[in-house]
């Protein structure tokens, strides 16, 4: 039922989550050297989950995510030079510098944010979807919610919505099990997240996020079930994020052995293994993926601070239309 | 030493977990550091070799920036090169900053907006008829649905009600229910959906059954409506109207009686639209349907049932950003907007039949983009301004005009401006103290009287 992946396509899957990983990185050194301002939300230890869907879509599906959105842009296919030239607050950025890390778009790709507002690209999102419908244009628009915007009162008025009008939404719940500081326990009442659609009929699951593969399966799934028309659904996502809330956070709300014990179910180590075993990719070709996915990171980064910055002018362009 | 906060100028190295020598891979932890918010641990971000530490275990108030240990890597030769590039492009820009502070350029904008909507103006034909500001409002949705049909409205009780208001009587049947969309009561659900649909290239009409309700959406107004196309470089308009009633009606007190026009027009990236009778109500409705940017269209209930005549042409559309002179007058000025139109027009007559004196009244129709122009323009002229408005007192539509005026045309004037607002507490239910609270004609006169010396 699920197509199987070829062997292009593990590659694909892996040069993805090193590539994410590698970009992160790298943006949280130049946060360090202070050419990377404001708040920075990191997306290491994340990756399975937004590289995992990515082999689900089409690409005229449409993309709404939270301002942990590094990550999703790179999955989306958008260009890190210009990512990194939008964290740096260059002109040559998505957002001509006016953006940064959190606000960030690509009209061409479909990808509508890059939202600051915990829980407003849920409504947002939903909207796309309620656009698609209107079209009737058989794409789906897939919303990303973390665990911390599930207790926001606009994420119930879209299930509401998006089940009444049976919108072609997919929801996924990123759950990294921290709401900034405040672990899921301590700040959900009841029971699993992707169960709080049910009151509205909408169906859900869970899959375990540090697996690219479950993922995929998961996604894929859940997209056929919204594709064929059967209105919205919610995967659930079980991930953790290896680094601090943004850049300023120590994360000293967990424990050490907690991080240790999800670093030994690393994304990427995960995919590896099973390329290998598989004999999908060598060894050797995997470390050329590393090798060139190094390289492009690296050029991303000079392309940044070499580029210029936006022009006193720009302070006062794209106000109005 | 790393800026590990957005407010962080220096840090304290507290202990290294490297030494001189070792050999370090990307997530190695190389030290723990203070910041002003917290402690945390610095991590390489790449393979290389520790060649120095330049600092101690302990050091105090290290500035941010300053080099704190050398490490070979030897991939990254290129990258000194490119920071001292950077550096002096921050030095520039900050110099350029201060230098120019200019904020000429918006007003070109703004200038150039008005010009292109002018442009959509044409009329062909003069017939008009007699029809309350409800049929105005509603013939001008149903005008621009016809044309297009990305346009499609959507709130509480729009459709099988035919509108709290009735103002959206039989659109549902001409059109359809996925043109005219009944919702639940959820306005922080309903407005984000339509500003999604919008950014995807919907053109919605969102319908708050009063202004009251969008205080439960104005997140999704001002952070995601008004601010995406700035927020995306130029890549993401939201073509959307938000309209319903707004200000006081009759006794509903508190919580449903409150002018929300100085609080949208705060913010830039919307528009905000203020109707005062049938005709401009139609004519400013069409061009704010017609506008690629989010306009707010603040409609009063009691002029709902007010008639004035109103073009048939189905192309009469009145631009954005201008204001109108609504009569005028050599001896003072009254700048007003929405139902004060009216109320001040009536003061002006009785005031003018007492004192043998000529005033003008400018109907502002936008409050953003204002027409600082003609105000200023009518100031230079009579030389008296009194300005009148609903909103409360404090950072008022009429606040901004005292600024405005005396930024720009304090020479002409020959008295203190007066400004004429509802009383700065929240609405009362008696309708004696609710009279007392709003505006009043005679409010009007005595100001104009005193302004002019008599």
């Amino acid at each position: 039922m699920i197509p199987k992946l070829s062997k292009k396509e593990y590659i694909k899957i892996y040069t993805n989550l090193i590539k994410i990983r590698r970009f992160e990185e790298r943006a949280a050194q130049l946060y360090g050297l202070g050419h990377i301002g404001g708040f920075c939300h990191l997306y290491i230890g994340q990756e399975a989950v937004v590289v995992g869907v990515l082999m689900t879509i089409n690409k005229n599906d449409s993309v709404v995510t939270t301002y942990r959105d590094h990550g999703h842009m790179i999955a989306r296919g958008l260009d890190p030079k210009r990512i990194m030239a939008e964290l740096t607050g260059r002109s040559t950025g998505y957002s001509k510098g006016k953006g940064g890390s959190m606000h960030m778009f690509s009209k061409e790709n479909n990808f509508y944010g890059g939202h600051g507002i915990v829980g407003a690209q849920v409504p947002i999102g939903t909207g796309v979807a309620f656009a698609h419908k209107y079209f009737n244009d058989g794409n789906i628009c897939r919303t990303y919610i973390g665990d911390g915007a599930m207790n926001s009162g606009q994420v119930f008025e879209s299930f509401n919505l998006a089940s009444l009008w049976e919108l072609p939404v997919l929801y996924i719940i990123e759950n990294n099990k921290y709401g900034m500081g405040t672990s899921v326990n301590r700040a959900s009442a009841g029971s699993d997240l992707f169960k709080r659609g049910e009151p509205f009929g909408i169906p859900g699951n869970i899959v375990d996020g540090m697996n690219v593969f479950k993922v995929r399966e998961a996604a894929y799934k859940a997209g056929k079930h919204v594709r064929d028309k059967k209105g919205p659904y919610i995967l659930e996502v079980q991930t953790y994020r290896y680094r601090g809330h943004s850049m300023s956070d120590p994360a000293k709300y967990r424990t050490k052995e907690e991080l240790e014990k999800y670093k030994t179910k690393d994304p990427i180590q995960i995919a590896y293994e099973q390329i290998i075993k598989k004999k999908m990719a060598s060894k050797k070709e995997l470390e050329k993926i590393n090798k060139l996915v190094i390289k492009e990171i690296k050029e991303a980064a000079d392309y940044a601070l070499e580029s210029p910055f936006p022009e006193d002018s720009d302070l006062y362009t794209d106000v109005y239309v | 030493m790393p800026a590990l906060s957005p407010t962080m100028i220096e840090g304290n190295l507290n202990k290294w977990f490297i030494k001189e020598g070792d050999q370090i891979d990307p997530g190695d932890l190389l030290a723990e550091i203070e910041t002003d918010k917290a402690t945390m641990e610095l991590e390489a971000a790449y393979k290389g070799i520790v060649k120095e530490l330049l600092f101690k275990d302990g050091h105090q108030s290290i500035a941010v920036n300053t080099p704190i240990a050398i490490i070979d890597e030897t991939s990254n030769s290129k990258n000194s090169d490119v920071h001292k590039k950077h550096e002096k492009r921050v030095k520039d820009l900050n110099n350029n900053i201060k230098k120019n502070e200019d904020s000429k350029v918006h007003d070109k904008i703004e200038e150039k907006t008005i010009l292109n909507i002018e442009k959509k103006t044409k009329i062909k034909s003069e017939a008009s008829n007699m029809i309350t500001m409800r049929q105005a409002i509603r013939d001008a949705m149903a005008e621009e649905m016809r044309k297009n049909d990305k346009v499609f409205i959507i709130g509480e009780e729009v459709g099988e009600y035919q509108g709290a208001y009735k103002v959206t009587k039989d659109l549902l049947e001409e059109f359809g229910s996925k043109r005219v969309i009944d919702t639940p009561i959820s306005e922080h659900g309903f407005t984000g959906l339509a500003i999604g649909s919008a950014f995807k290239g919907l053109r919605p009409i969102v319908e708050f059954m009063t202004f009251n309700f969008s205080m439960q959406a104005i997140d999704q107004i001002i952070n995601s409506a008004a601010k995406s196309l700035y927020m995306s470089g130029g890549q993401i308009n939201c073509p959307i109207v938000f309209r319903g009633p707004n200000g006081a009606a009759s006794q509903v007190a508190a919580q449903h009686s409150q002018d929300f026009t100085s609080w949208f027009s705060h913010c830039p990236g919307i528009k905000v639209v203020t109707p005062s009778n049938s005709y401009n109500a139609k004519g400013l409705l069409k061009s704010a349907i017609d506008d690629d940017n989010p306009v707010i269209f603040l409609e009063n209930e009691i002029l709902y049932s007010q008639k004035s005549k109103v073009p048939i042409d189905t192309n009469f559309e009145i631009p954005l950003g201008k204001a109108n002179i609504v009569q005028s007058g050599k001896d003072a000025t009254i700048v007003t907007y929405s139902i004060m139109v009216s109320k001040s027009l009536e003061a002006a007559k009785l005031v003018e039949e007492k004192h043998d004196i000529e005033i003008e009244v400018i109907d502002l129709q936008t409050i953003r983009p204002l027409d600082k122009e003609l105000i200023i323009e009518s100031i230079k002229k009579t030389n008296r301004l009194v300005t009148v408005e609903e909103s409360w007192p404090f950072a008022s539509i009429g606040s901004e005009i005292v600024s405005l005026v005396q930024d720009e045309a304090f020479d002409y004037l020959d008295a203190p401006i007066k400004k004429i607002n509802s009383a700065d507490v929240p609405m009362p239910y008696s309708s004696v103290l609710e009279k007392k609270y709003l505006p009043q004609v005679d409010d009007i006169i005595l100001a104009i009287e005193e302004i002019c010396y008599i």
